[in-house]
C-alpha cells in the first residue's frame, strides 16, 4: 500500500518535473546524511579523503564540475571554455574561465577572479602539503584578466585542460577568509578549515571533528528556490552495515554514501521497504595483476621481485590467458556484490567513449584453460595434481588485503586454479600495510613479493592518459626508484611506452579514444598482464522519501544537493 | 587458619595426588568440563577421519556452488554451508584443530613463564626489581606494533624452515604466550609474598627445607588458583587474540579455517545466518568454560583447606 503510494508519487514527480513541485528555499525540513567514515576537515585541500571532500561539497563550489555522465557542466561559469568559443587557445596551451557575474559567498561579498588565482596559489604554496596538487600538474600560471576572467596558462600543450577547479576536489575558497592560511600556516588553520565560507546550496554551522557536520541553507545561494531543505547534517562513524541501516531499515538517516555490504544483505534491507540502493559507476576496476618477475624469497634482496629474473611461471603469456581463462567473472560478482558491481574485462571501463568492447574473457572456460597448460609445457608427470615442468611445480603465491569480499574471491580463485592444475598459496595483508607504500616493508603493493595481487583502482576525472601511462617500464617499482612506482607488475613493453608518449601528445578526441583503447587491449585480453574481474559501483542509500539526488561516480555523491528535496 | 598444616601433612602421609584426584573426582564441575573438553578435543581429533569432506572444498562449477551456499542445517551437511558453499562441519573440525592447539600451547607458555617470573619475583627478594621493572615493560609495550615486527622478521624464515602452517602456528603461539604472561606474574608475585609470610613456610624454613622445596611444595599449591585462573582467562584470549591477528593478515592463511576466523566471518551473516556464529561461538564458550570449571575443581581439589573439610 504505502509502497505504491511512493511509487506513484515518484512516477508524478517524474511526469511533473522537480520545479512544478519544489517548495522554496528551506521548506523541506532536516536532510540527514551518514558516512561510516567520520569528516576529518572541511577543507579539501589539507585531505584526499573522499569523506572529507563530499562534506566540503555541500559549501564549496568548483569552477565546474562532472555529471553523472562524466561530462564537465558550468557551476560558477557562465559556459564551458571550448576550442569553439575560445575558452581553450589553439595551441593547447591555456584555457580561459568566465565566472558568472554577481555570484556572491555566503557572507555576502562578491566572488572574483582573485580568489580563484588566490585558491591555485594556495595549493602550490609547497609546504602546504596540498593534498590535490596531482590536480595542477602542468600549470604554469593561473592569472585574473579581469574581475570575472580566470587565465590558466600551462607549461607544455594540454590534452585535457579540465583539470584544476573541476570536480569537487578542487573547489574555490575564499581569498579573505584563507589569506593568512598560506603554506606553513594552513593546517593550523582551524576555524577556516572547519567552516570555510563557500558558495554553495549550504554552509557550515557546526563541525565536531570525526563525528558530525551541522549546515542549514545558504541565504545568498544564487538560486533563490534552493535548496529545498534547511538544514542539513552529516553524521559520521560506524561501518557501512550500520549506515545502511540507518537508511533502510530504521529511517534514521536520508542518505547513506559507501554502503558498501554484501548482496545478501542489500536483499534483506531492501525487503524492509524504506528506501532503495543507488549504484554510481565509475571506472574502479577489481583486478589481478600478475607479476612479470621472479618474487621467488631464494633471490637476493634488492633482486626480489626486479626486471633482472623474469617469472619463471608467469613470463609465459599462455599460462596468464590460461589463468584467466579459468575465471568465473559473473559467479565472483554474484558473491561479492550483486547490483554493485558487474563483471569486466577491461582496465578502463569507463567512459564509454574510451572503453574497448572487449568481453572475451566473460566465459569461463576450464578446458580451454587446461589445453592451453598442456601446450605450454606445463603438464602433470608426477601425478600429484599439480602442473609442473623441469622439474618446477606451477605454483603460484596470491595476495590481497584483509577484506571478506576478497577472502572469498581467494578461496573461489585458489579453487578453480586448483581445476586447472595450479596450486595457490594464499595471503592476506593489512589494508594499511599493502597500500601504505612503505619501501621497508615485504608486504606492500609496489615490493609485489608474490605472483598474483588483487586490489581496486580507477582514475580520477574521465581521461585515462596518466592511468594509462602508469604502465610504462620506467615506472616499475624497483631499489633503483626506493620501490616508488605504479607499474606493480614490471610490465616492460617498448611498443607501450612509445604508443603512451604518443597518447600524451595527440589531440584529436577521437584518436585519443583509439590509442587508449588499444593500450587497454595491449594489457588485457593481448598481454594477459592485468586480468580485470569486476567493475565496482559505488553502493549508497538513499530513503524513498528524498527525491532529486542523481547518483554521480566522476565528482563529489552531493554534487547536486541543491535539487534534493523532500517527497511530500 | 593455623590448623592447615597439620591436615596437609597427614594426607601426604600416602599419597598426595591420590587425594588430589578423589577430591577432584567429587566436583560435579570439574568432572563435566573435563567431559566436554575431552569430547572436543576428541572430535577435532578423530572427527575429520569419520567427517572425511574437505574443509575448503567449493564445488567448481559456479551452478552448483551458488546452489550450495548459505545451506541450513540438514543431514548433508549437520551445520549448513558459508556463502561459498563449503561445509561448516568439516570447517569446524579443521579450525578446531588449529585453535584448541593454539589456545593450549600460548596458555602454556604464557602460565609457565607468567609462574616462573611471579614466583622469582616473590621470592628472590633482589630479582623482585628487576622482573617487575620486565612485567612493567612488557605491559607497556604495544602489542600489535611488536607482533607487527615478529611476524615481519621471522615469518618468512619460519615458513621456510618449518612449512607455512607449522611455521605460522609456532610464531603465533609463541609472539601470544611471550605477550600475555604479564597478568600472572603479578598475580602470583602478590600471592607468593603473603604466602612466604605466613606460619607453614616459616616452620618449613626454619627445619631447614631447602627454598626449591618450599617453592614447589607449600608455595605453588597454594598460588594454584590465581594461576588456574589466569590460564585459564588466558585460553580464551588466545584463541581471540589468534582471530585478531589472522584479521589483519599477520596469522594463518585466509583459507585456513580457525574456530575465531569462522567467527569473525559469521559476523556479517549473523542476522540471516545465525548458526554461522552459533557454532564457533558455542564451540568457543564451552572449552572456555569446560577449562574454568576444570581449573575450578583443581584449585579445590589442591587446596589443603578445602582438602581437609
Amino acid at each position: 500500500m504505502k509502497r505504491t503510494q511512493i511509487l506513484w508519487m515518484g512516477t508524478a514527480l517524474a511526469m511533473l518535473g522537480l520545479p512544478a513541485l519544489a517548495g522554496g528555499r528551506g521548506t523541506d525540513g532536516e536532510l540527514r546524511i551518514t558516512f561510516p567514515q567520520a569528516t576529518s576537515t572541511l577543507n579539501p585541500y589539507l585531505s584526499s579523503g573522499t569523506k572529507d571532500v563530499y562534506a566540503a561539497s555541500m559549501v564549496l563550489e568548483p569552477l565546474a564540475g562532472f555529471d553523472e555522465n562524466g561530462a564537465v557542466y558550468p557551476r560558477l561559469v557562465s559556459e564551458i571554455p571550448s576550442k569553439e568559443n575560445g575558452g581553450i587557445s589553439a595551441d593547447n596551451m591555456s584555457i580561459t574561465w568566465k565566472l558568472i557575474p554577481g555570484v556572491k559567498w555566503s557572507d555576502g561579498t562578491p566572488l572574483t577572479a582573485a580568489d580563484v588565482v588566490f585558491t591555485g596559489a594556495y595549493c602550490n604554496e609547497t609546504d602546504s602539503g596540498c593534498a590535490q596538487a596531482f590536480k595542477f600538474d602542468g600549470i604554469e600560471k593561473i592569472e585574473a584578466v579581469d574581475d570575472l576572467t580566470v587565465k590558466i596558462t600551462f607549461a607544455a600543450p594540454k590534452a585535457n585542460p579540465f583539470n584544476a577547479f573541476v570536480g569537487s576536489q578542487t573547489p574555490i575558497l575564499q581569498k579573505a577568509q584563507f589569506e593568512n592560511c598560506m603554506g606553513a600556516a594552513a593546517a593550523a588553520c582551524t576555524e577556516q578549515n572547519f567552516a570555510p565560507i563557500g558558495t554553495g546550496p549550504f554552509r557550515v554551522t557546526g563541525f565536531s571533528v570525526n563525528d558530525l557536520v551541522q549546515y542549514e541553507a545558504n541565504p545568498e545561494y544564487r538560486d533563490a528556490a534552493k535548496p529545498e531543505f534547511a538544514t542539513a547534517m552529516i553524521k559520521g562513524g560506524g561501518d557501512s552495515i550500520a549506515s545502511a541501516r540507518g537508511v533502510m531499515e530504521t529511517g534514521e538517516f536520508d542518505y547513506a554514501w559507501n554502503a558498501q555490504i554484501n548482496p545478501e544483505l542489500q536483499a534483506q534491507m531492501v525487503a524492509a521497504g524504506k528506501g532503495q540502493f543507488i549504484m554510481g559507476f565509475g571506472t574502479n576496476i577489481e583486478r589481478l595483476e600478475l607479476n612479470l618477475t621472479d618474487p621467488s624469497p631464494d633471490l637476493a634482496e634488492g633482486e626480489r621481485s626486479t626486471a633482472k629474473y623474469p617469472n619463471p611461471r608467469l613470463s609465459d603469456v599462455r599460462v596468464r590467458r590460461a589463468l584467466s581463462m579459468a575465471l568465473d567473472r559473473t559467479a565472483l560478482n554474484d558473491i561479492g556484490y550483486g547490483a554493485g558491481g558487474s563483471p569486466n574485462c577491461n582496465i578502463v571501463p569507463a567512459p564509454a567513449f574510451y572503453a574497448s568492447d572487449n568481453t572475451g574473457c566473460l566465459t569461463q572456460d576450464i578446458e580451454g584453460a587446461k589445453a592451453l597448460l598442456d601446450e605450454a609445457g606445463w603438464k602433470d608427470t608426477d601425478g600429484d595434481g599439480v602442473r609442473d615442468k623441469d622439474g618446477m611445480p606451477l605454483k603460484l603465491l596470491y595476495q590481497t588485503t584483509v577484506n571478506p569480499v576478497r577472502q572469498d574471491f581467494q578461496a573461489l580463485i585458489k579453487g578453480w586454479w586448483a581445476e586447472i592444475g595450479v596450486e595457490t598459496e594464499l595471503k592476506s595483508i593489512d589494508p594499511g600495510v599493502f597500500f601504505g607504500g612503505d619501501p621497508a616493508s615485504p608486504d606492500t603493493a609496489e615490493k609485489f613479493y608474490a605472483d598474483v595481487e588483487m586490489h581496486a583502482n580507477n582514475f580520477d576525472g574521465t581521461d585515462p592518459e596518466a592511468y594509462l601511462a602508469a604502465l610504462t617500464t620506467d615506472k616499475a617499482p624497483r631499489p633503483e626508484t626506493n620501490w616508488i612506482g605504479t607499474n606493480y607488475n614490471r610490465y616492460a613493453n617498448p611498443d607501450y611506452d612509445a604508443i603512451s608518449a604518443k597518447l600524451a601528445q595527440t589531440f584529436d578526441m577521437n584518436e585519443r579514444a583509439a590509442i587508449a583503447k588499444q593500450m587497454n587491449d595491449m594489457l588485457t585480453k593481448d598481454g594477459m598482464v592485468i586480468l580485470p574481474l569486476i567493475l565496482r559501483g559505488n553502493l549508497s542509500a538513499m530513503s524513498n522519501t528524498l527525491a532529486g539526488v542523481k547518483v554521480n561516480a566522476w565528482d563529489s555523491e552531493m554534487w547536486n544537493v541543491a535539487q534534493w528535496s523532500r517527497v511530500k | 587458619m593455623t590448623d592447615t598444616n597439620a591436615g596437609a601433612f597427614s594426607d601426604r602421609a600416602h599419597s598426595p595426588w591420590a587425594g588430589v584426584w578423589r577430591k577432584f573426582r567429587h566436583h560435579v564441575g570439574a568432572m563435566v568440563g573435563a567431559a566436554v573438553l575431552i569430547l572436543l578435543i576428541l572430535a577435532v581429533l578423530v572427527g575429520p577421519w569419520l567427517w572425511q569432506i574437505d574443509p575448503a572444498f567449493i564445488e567448481p562449477k559456479a551452478a552448483d556452488m551458488m546452489r550450495t551456499r548459505n545451506l541450513a542445517p540438514s543431514l548433508a551437511h549437520p551445520m549448513g554451508t558459508d556463502q561459498l558453499g563449503r561445509d561448516t562441519l568439516a570447517r569446524m573440525l579443521a579450525g578446531g584443530k588449529v585453535s584448541l592447539a593454539v589456545g593450549l600451547v600460548a596458555m602454556a607458555i604464557a602460565i609457565l613463564v607468567g609462574t616462573a617470573v611471579g614466583v622469582l619475583a616473590g621470592f628472590v627478594r633482589w630479582l623482585d626489581g628487576p622482573l617487575m621493572r620486565l612485567t612493567d615493560f612488557f605491559l607497556a609495550l604495544p602489542l600489535l606494533p611488536l607482533l607487527l615486527v615478529m611476524v615481519m622478521l621471522f615469518r618468512d624464515a619460519l615458513a621456510g624452515a618449518l612449512g607455512i602452517e607449522l611455521g605460522t602456528f609456532l610464531l603465533i603461539v609463541g609472539a601470544i604466550g611471550l605477550t600475555s604472561w604479564m597478568q600472572a606474574a603479578r598475580v602470583v608475585r602478590g600471592e607468593v609474598l603473603a604466602l612466604k609470610e605466613r606460619e607453614f613456610v616459616l616452620a618449613a624454613r626454619s627445619i631447614g627445607t631447602p627454598p626449591l622445596r618450599i617453592i614447589l611444595t607449600h608455595i605453588l599449591p597454594n598460588v594454584l588458583s590465581p594461576v588456574m585462573v589466569a590460564a585459564t582467562l588466558g585460553f580464551a584470549s588466545a584463541i581471540i587474540t589468534e582471530s585478531a591477528l589472522s584479521f589483519l593478515g599477520l596469522g594463518f592463511p585466509p583459507d585456513f579455517p580457525t574456530w575465531g576466523r569462522l567467527l569473525y566471518e559469521g559476523v556479517e551473516y549473523m542476522q540471516m545466518e545465525p548458526n554461522r556464529v552459533l557454532f564457533p561461538g558455542l564451540a568457543i564458550s564451552l572449552t572456555v568454560l569446560g577449562i574454568n570449571y576444570i581449573g575450578d575443581g583443581l584449585r579445590d581439589a589442591l587446596d589443603p583447606r578445602q582438602r581437609l573439610r
